[in-house]
């Protein structure tokens, strides 16, 4: 068993974990913030991204201990500091980017991730970039459309 | 100008704010006190015997609590099915048992054999590894042809072959179809696989059972569709436990689309283990499991035949399916195949007969059950690529071929049981070129051919039955089980209202949709109304949500509540302006007299009915509590007409959905927004099939897409933004919503749009192509491109 001491959120977290625990796990378990959600075993469904030193990761592919000492940023940390949807949030509401919710952490984590790098990336780009983030409930539509709102585009289509 | 609350409000999902900030509550969210962990040691081979299982060194592992096999269950019943069809000579299907943990023999990969329950998870997965099982191999049988031959290896020892059964519809049709073909002007065949499908709602299940020694009450928190169905079948036919102490808890579920409807031997095991351990007991799949445990879906090889005259009216369908069930029938399997499929088989058409026959197969594989439409996919498939077919081999325009065959008068009586309501297939049809722009196409076609590309147009029509159903035709049809819906609505002291309903919300957005209708009908503010789903011990008995039932049936139970509110509601007024009954109207949230200026406000009623001083007690009892059940007396019929156009890379094969149209009839719709939402997913999800998804085995009974990694699953890059369309809705006329229901739409409308744009592709490039198989893989293309 290990000590290990993060950041999440901004609020320091220390737990004793296995070698083998993944970060996911320490998240839910440990930590009890159970929006970062597990969809698959192989690193694919992108449910579980959070923010390690600012960049995206799918803490189902990082044992707890490689994360020592790191700044780690979850869903439960993204909301305004008056508890307000942030815009990523707020434009996932407004143009129903979620159904099930349960993709949803991921989905969000992975658009701050991409809006902070390219903060006005093409619906292509968009997509492209979610590659590594499945939902089965919205057909991407509505996400897409959330992300370029998010990020003060709109997507051009035909009819709603 | 759109409108910002009641019904025909886009409003914006109450729900989302829990979702986007991480509160939300799944199964897996919740932890007991005490919990202990389980893991399931799974089959990896696909038809054995079990010679021997030992446990002991497993057993004695840190941790381990307990391990319970298939010896553990000989006293309680198998998981049970919920449907017995009658074949077409007359007999019951064959209903092998299905034990919760494998019972002497092993029928498919991922049955479960042992269930190691430890004070971790870890250590029940470290003890799983320990457990030494000798298995007997024996030869398995995956295709259907094949398990239907008579040296086939049979899947069940004590039934006489491996077909459940072999049903006809209808069967006294039989002959005038025949006749019909031998007088055919021209018939047009095809033969057709509908392919095996994973679910993959993105939450995986979950189950966790608890068990109160002070009580003697058991509770199940699990991921589902219908907790009340759960409670009934787990109870009353698997683990003997009255309902009365049984509760099960359904709480915030990460999808479902039908996979989540069915009632599973972890959810058994859990809530047997809770009791016998005194302990929690959760279990929470892998995906890795769920591939291997979740009922499948569709899998259906088909032969399809249609009988046109010399004018190129249709007067005749005639269809031969062989259905997989898998290894065992799950709990809806053999309605999916017959009822749930024959009945769409005259489609939006005025065929005058249809005869369908369906054999039903025991296969070494994991049980297959209802997904997103449920046989209805399979029957808009078959159909709409014949007629796509026979306008090609006749030469005619496939939209006017349609047209010509539409039904255009309703009431419509269909010569397979169903009687369609109302409908207007020639408006959906003239919606969709209008917002398709086929004029377009040829210069679109043009642009792609410069490309390197060839570009083809798919065209499809299709009905629905939904609002899953009327009891009393069900029962006749061998239903297990009633499928009305219930609503309690309780109105509180100061105006606000609870409705507790039997619909579950995985994801359909109830929480937000179904206040809208109370708003609307009382004319009060939809944040004073609140939606409790999903636990059996503070709503009614409800059959749950699938079949596009939730607010055809469940909103309709909803409505019948709150109709019996307002009726008190205007007794209460009445007495308190001293005016007649007969003449209070509610309106804007106020009860007025007619003709008067006196008005009472709906908080007050409210209040009076709860504190009754001045109240008619000889006539009325305080308090503002209803519910109501309602049996719909036939179902909904949502019909609608696609369009798709796709890109066919000539060097690779590779499709690409270049632009995909939608017009829908869903009768009257309550939250457009929600309605585009589920259209979307959908769509996404019979693209998916068409172009990618496949549960594949080998002949031993292997899965071989058994992840992420093999199960292709539809990413954002593979799918464009979408035109949809659903303002020509005819209501309903059955239901007091006038509603239909909009889940399943976009997965049984987009296979076969989708097929047929791209053998209009191929043939556009001068390949003599007529079907190409789904998943229409690159690889498959390819090889059609070659002849």
């Amino acid at each position: 068993m290990t000590q290990v001491s993060m950041t999440v959120n901004g609020k320091s977290a220390t737990g004793t974990v296995e070698g083998r625990t993944l970060l996911s796990s320490f998240l839910r378990d440990t930590l009890e913030l159970t929006g970062t959600h597990v969809g698959c075993d192989t690193s694919q469904c992108g449910a579980c991204v959070v923010h390690v030193n600012g960049v995206a990761v799918k803490s189902c592919t990082m044992l707890a201990a490689e994360a020592d000492g790191a700044e780690v940023a979850t869903i439960e940390g993204q909301a305004n500091a008056d508890g307000s949807l942030n815009v990523i949030q707020q434009a996932f509401q407004d143009h129903h980017g979620l159904q099930c919710g349960f993709c949803t952490p991921g989905m969000v984590m992975s658009a701050a991730a991409l809006l902070k790098d390219n903060p006005k990336p093409t619906e292509a780009e968009v997509r492209e970039y979610l590659e590594g983030n499945i939902c089965r409930c919205t057909g991407y539509h509505n996400i897409v459309k959330a992300i370029m709102a998010a990020s003060g585009q709109d997507v051009a289509i035909a009819a709603e | 100008m759109p409108k910002d609350g009641g019904i025909g409000a886009s409003s914006k999902r109450r729900e989302d704010v829990r979702f986007l900030t991480g509160a939300g509550n799944y199964t897996d969210d919740i932890n007991l006190r005490g919990q202990a962990y389980v893991h399931f040691l799974r089959s990896d081979i696909a038809h054995g015997t079990i010679t021997n299982i030992d446990t002991a060194a497993a057993s004695a592992m840190p941790g381990v609590v307990r391990i319970f096999t298939g010896a553990d269950f000989q006293a309680v019943g198998g998981l049970p099915c919920g449907w017995q069809i009658t074949d077409r000579f007359g007999e019951a299907m064959k209903e092998p048992r299905h034990p919760v943990l494998a019972d002497g023999k092993v029928r498919h990969v991922g049955e479960p054999i042992c269930a190691v329950v430890a004070d971790t998870l870890e250590q029940a997965r470290d003890a799983a590894e320990a457990i030494v099982v000798d298995i007997d191999e024996l030869p398995a049988v995956v295709d259907m042809a094949k398990a239907l031959t008579a040296d086939s290896p049979k899947v069940h020892d004590d039934l006489s072959d491996n077909m459940c059964y072999d049903w006809g519809f209808v069967e006294e049709n039989k002959e005038a179809v025949e006749e019909a073909f031998r007088n055919a002007a021209h018939v047009t065949t095809c033969e057709l696989t509908n392919n095996r499908l994973v679910a993959n709602p993105m939450e995986p299940r979950v189950a966790l059972g608890d068990y109160d020694r002070s009580s003697d009450n058991s509770t199940l928190y699990t991921t589902s569709q219908n907790p009340h169905v759960i409670r009934l079948l787990m109870g009353a036919f698997v683990l003997g436990i009255p309902e009365h102490k049984l509760r099960v808890v359904a709480p915030d579920v990460g999808g479902g689309f039908g996979t989540k409807i069915f009632h599973y031997a972890e959810e058994a095991l859990c809530t047997f283990a809770a009791k016998a351990l005194n302990r929690p007991v959760k279990w929470t799949s892998t995906r890795s499991e769920a591939f291997v445990s979740d009922a499948h879906g569709r899998d259906h090889v088909t032969t399809i035949e249609l009988a046109l005259d010399a004018d190129n009216n249709f007067t005749a369908v005639r269809t031969s399916t062989l259905a997989n069930m898998g290894a065992y029938l799950s709990t809806f399997a053999p309605s999916v195949p017959t009822w749930l499929h024959g009945t769409l088989m005259a489609g939006n058409y005025k065929t005058p007969l249809v005869y369908v026959n369906v054999r039903a197969v025991f296969t070494n594989t994991v049980p297959v059950d209802a997904y997103r439409g449920a046989g209805r996919p399979e029957a808009t498939f078959q159909l709409e690529r014949v007629i796509d077919k026979a306008a090609r081999e006749l030469g005619v325009d496939p939209i006017a071929l349609r047209r010509q065959n539409f039904v255009s008068e309703f009431p419509y009586q269909t010569p397979v049981a169903v009687a369609y309501d109302s409908g207007d297939f020639h408006r959906l049809m003239d919606k969709l070129e209008a917002q398709a722009d086929f004029e377009g196409f040829a210069a679109r076609r043009a642009k792609s051919e410069a490309e390197g590309k060839l570009r083809g147009l798919g065209i499809n029509c299709f009905i629905e039955a939904c609002g899953i159903a009327p009891s009393n035709l069900v029962g006749q049809l061998g239903a297990r089980a009633g499928l009305y819906e219930s609503a309690t609505v309780r109105v509180n002291a100061t105006g606000g209202l609870v409705v507790m309903t039997g619909s579950h919300s995985h994801g359909q957005g109830h929480e937000t949709a179904f206040p809208q209708v109370i708003a609307e009908m009382i004319g009060i503010d939809e944040s004073m109304i609140e939606i409790v789903h999903g636990d059996t011990a503070n709503t009614p008995m409800g059959m749950g949500t699938y079949g596009s039932r939730s607010i055809a049936v469940g909103g309709s139970a909803m409505v019948r509540a709150t109709e019996k509110i307002i009726n008190k509601a205007k007794k209460i007024a009445a007495h308190l302006m001293e005016a007649s009954e007969s003449d209070i109207e509610l309106k804007d949230g106020a009860f007025s007299v007619a003709g008067t200026d006196k008005s009472v406000a709906w908080g007050d009623v409210t209040l009076a009915a709860y504190v009754p001083h001045n109240y008619p007690l000889e006539d009325i009892e305080p308090g503002l509590e209803e519910t109501a059940f309602y049996d719909p007396s036939n179902f909904t019929y949502p019909a609608g007409a696609y369009a798709c156009e796709v890109e066919v890379d000539k060097e690779t094969g590779a499709v690409t959905i270049a632009k995909f149209t939608t017009a829908d009839d869903f009768g009257n719709v309550i939250n457009p927004m929600i309605v585009d939402g589920q259209v979307h997913g959908g769509l996404v999800q019979g693209i998916g099939q068409a172009l990618m998804e496949n549960a594949a085995y080998d002949e031993n009974g292997q899965l071989l897409s058994a992840s992420y990694m093999d199960y292709a699953m539809p990413r954002a890059s593979d799918v464009p933004m979408f035109t949809v369309d659903h303002s020509n809705g005819t209501p309903c006329t059955h239901n007091p919503l006038g509603v239909k229901g909009c889940g399943e739409a976009g997965a049984i409308g987009s296979p076969p749009t989708v097929v047929n744009a791209v053998v209009d592709a191929l043939q556009s490039g001068g390949h003599k192509v007529d079907h190409v198989d789904m998943p229409v893989s690159p690889a498959r293309v390819w090889a059609a491109m070659q002849g």
